[in-house]
């Protein structure tokens, strides 16, 4: 397992956002965790990236426990994020925005050669390198945070809601954005309410509610299985 | 005109503007020679302004973090400056370092306490005013710097120009805060395009992404504090060296710490004109409504507190960058006309 999550708990003041969540996401694997607004996605990723500090529980990362490290210390062993609704620096230029990606140890080296992968898979970048990025489309700022992420030379990329107000037509070229990074070798774990297409490109997905896993198998497996189908996809 | 050595300052500037930069600093330069004593207090008012500005732009313009309470580090350079050359007759210049690494003190405890437990915002801001309020009161009742009577430094010698001990004529004291307000302006503008400068940026921007790239915002909103604290001590000890009395009350008055944010606010946040000209503006339409009114027979106390509200409300409404980004158009100095960022100058 490339990341091992046991027996993590994480409460805001009195309210419980994660209950007992265990799951683990092998090396090279797309991992899906869906669920219903509210049931905890959003907490487990910036659980997983140290921004909140679990009650219990722990967290390992290639075998070493990373459980209530800080942030930056999380990004440097190569766990990147896509943060929900892009965050992107508006101000900045599209490259400046691509460089502050790269400012870590492990990704400064090969800022140059990263940023010129990042323009080849996304060419409107490329056009609009000088642009300042508050000005970029939807779809444009979601390559442009991806593109971001990826410049931090990441071993597993979390993305959390990466379709969220994008037409289907960019939705769908996102996914094929994040199944291209797959196929190049990256790991990746992705946390979406489009059920339906997150687990069709998943090998295993976990289900969440109230904070609590209530259902895992493969993303087939979960396609198929009749309480999915009917609370997630209305089926 | 640019050597290897200036190239380090000038890589970038558009040379229109530093021809502009050259020509404001050689009139500020021969300003004492034209103007009388008046005018000359007037101008260094602008000037503590535009310095103070500049050093609380770096917090808050830079960094995003809004402080309402500079007026504790210049109430705290001021003191710890003056007390130590009162009772101990240390060198203001030494004094001026204790000043700043007092006042690097308190807002390393304010921002550990703000940022350790993730206060932002207007609760940031609120924290500031208190930490402000309980030092001013503390000092009223801190006897050995004279309490809420005041401290005072013994007035020696107008005509005198020492440097040394910063007992001199106003036209030192013009000079010397011309060369602190340089000083800083070319600190921030190398800070602007460092490393640390774009971390700022990117924490004003965005808190959240910025953690996520894996910026240490803690520790890069502590360098922000820890720099705009100790930079506005600096102006806290000109304050008590030019002025000579201290008193709790006014020094470290809420009033002080507003009348420090308007100028940058009013001349562009975040920009490296914008202190500048925010406090050239507001100091000379305040004095030249003071001296209108008192022309007038008018005695309105309080004029110059509802004059600032109105500038600032004219301003968010018409000018929401403040006038500086405006005015750099007005004289092209845009480095590109298209649709690029403008952030910088």
């Amino acid at each position: 397992m490339m990341l091992e999550i046991a027996g993590l708990d994480l409460a805001y003041g009195d309210a419980q956002a994660l209950d007992q969540v265990s799951l683990g996401v092998p090396e090279r694997s797309i991992v899906a965790i869906v669920g219903a607004n509210g049931a905890g996605k959003t907490s487990l990723i910036r659980t997983i990236a140290g921004i909140h500090k679990p009650r219990a529980g722990t967290i390992s990362f290639r075998g070493q426990d990373i459980t209530g490290l800080p942030c930056h210390r999380v990004c440097d062993l190569g766990i990147g994020q896509v943060a929900e609704g892009r965050q992107i620096f508006p101000t900045m230029s599209v490259q400046e925005n691509l460089e502050m990606g790269a400012m870590l140890p492990r990704a400064r080296a090969q800022a140059k050669a990263a940023m010129a992968q990042i323009f080849a898979m996304f060419p409107r970048l490329a056009e609009r390198r000088v642009q300042a990025a508050g000005t970029l489309s939807g779809g444009e700022q979601q390559m442009l945070a991806i593109g971001r992420c990826l410049m931090g030379q990441p071993e597993l990329i979390m993305f959390d809601e990466p379709s969220l107000g994008l037409s289907p037509a960019l939705v769908q070229e996102v996914f094929n954005a994040i199944r291209k990074l797959h196929d190049s070798g990256l790991t990746i774990i992705l946390v979406e309410q489009n059920v339906a297409l997150s687990l069709a490109i998943a090998d295993k997905g976990y289900v969440l509610e109230n904070g609590r896993i209530v259902m895992s198998g493969s993303g087939r497996e979960l396609l198929g299985d009749d309480r999915v189908r009917q609370a997630y996809l209305g089926l | 005109m640019t050597g290897p050595r200036l190239g380090l300052w000038c890589d970038g500037v558009p040379r229109r503007a530093l021809v502009l930069c050259g020509i404001l600093l050689a009139v500020l330069l021969a300003a004492p020679l034209a103007l009388n004593s008046y005018l000359l207090s007037v101008l260094i008012l602008v000037l503590y302004f535009a310095y103070t500005g500049q050093a609380w732009n770096v917090m808050m313009g830079f960094a995003g973090q809004l402080s309402l309470g500079h007026s504790l580090y210049i109430g705290l350079g001021a003191y710890t400056a003056a007390a130590l050359f009162m009772h101990f007759g240390i060198n203001p210049w030494v004094g001026s370092l204790a000043a700043m690494v007092v006042a690097a003190a308190f807002g390393a405890a304010v921002g550990y306490l703000a940022f350790r437990f993730g206060i932002g915002g207007v609760y940031f801001a609120l924290l500031t005013i208190a930490f402000a309020e309980f030092t001013r009161i503390g000092f009223d009742h801190f006897p050995w710097v004279g309490g809420a009577g005041g401290l005072f430094l013994k007035v020696v010698g107008k005509g005198r120009f020492d440097l040394l001990h910063l007992r001199g004529s106003a036209v030192m004291f013009y000079y010397l805060l011309l060369a602190l307000t340089v000083a800083a302006f070319l600190l921030c503008h190398r800070l602007m395009r460092s490393k640390i400068g774009y971390y700022w940026l990117a924490i004003r921007e965005d808190q959240d992404a910025a953690q996520a790239l894996g910026i240490h915002t803690f520790r890069y909103k502590m360098y922000a504090v820890l720099l705009s604290s100790a930079m506005t001590a600096l102006g806290g000890v000109f304050y008590a060296f030019y002025y000579n009395n201290l008193f709790p009350e006014q020094i470290f008055s809420m009033e002080r710490s507003v009348e420090i944010v308007l100028g940058p606010i009013i001349g562009g946040l975040g920009t490296l004109f914008g202190p500048l000209l925010g406090a050239f503006v507001l100091t000379v339409l305040a004095e030249g409504l003071r001296d209108l009114l008192s022309a007038l027979g008018l005695a309105l106390p309080g004029a110059t507190q509802v004059f600032y509200g109105v500038c600032l409300l004219a301003v968010i409404v018409f000018l929401p960058d403040g006038i500086w980004p405006g005015l750099r158009r007005l004289l092209g100095l845009d480095r590109a006309a298209g649709p690029g960022p403008k952030r910088e100058g």
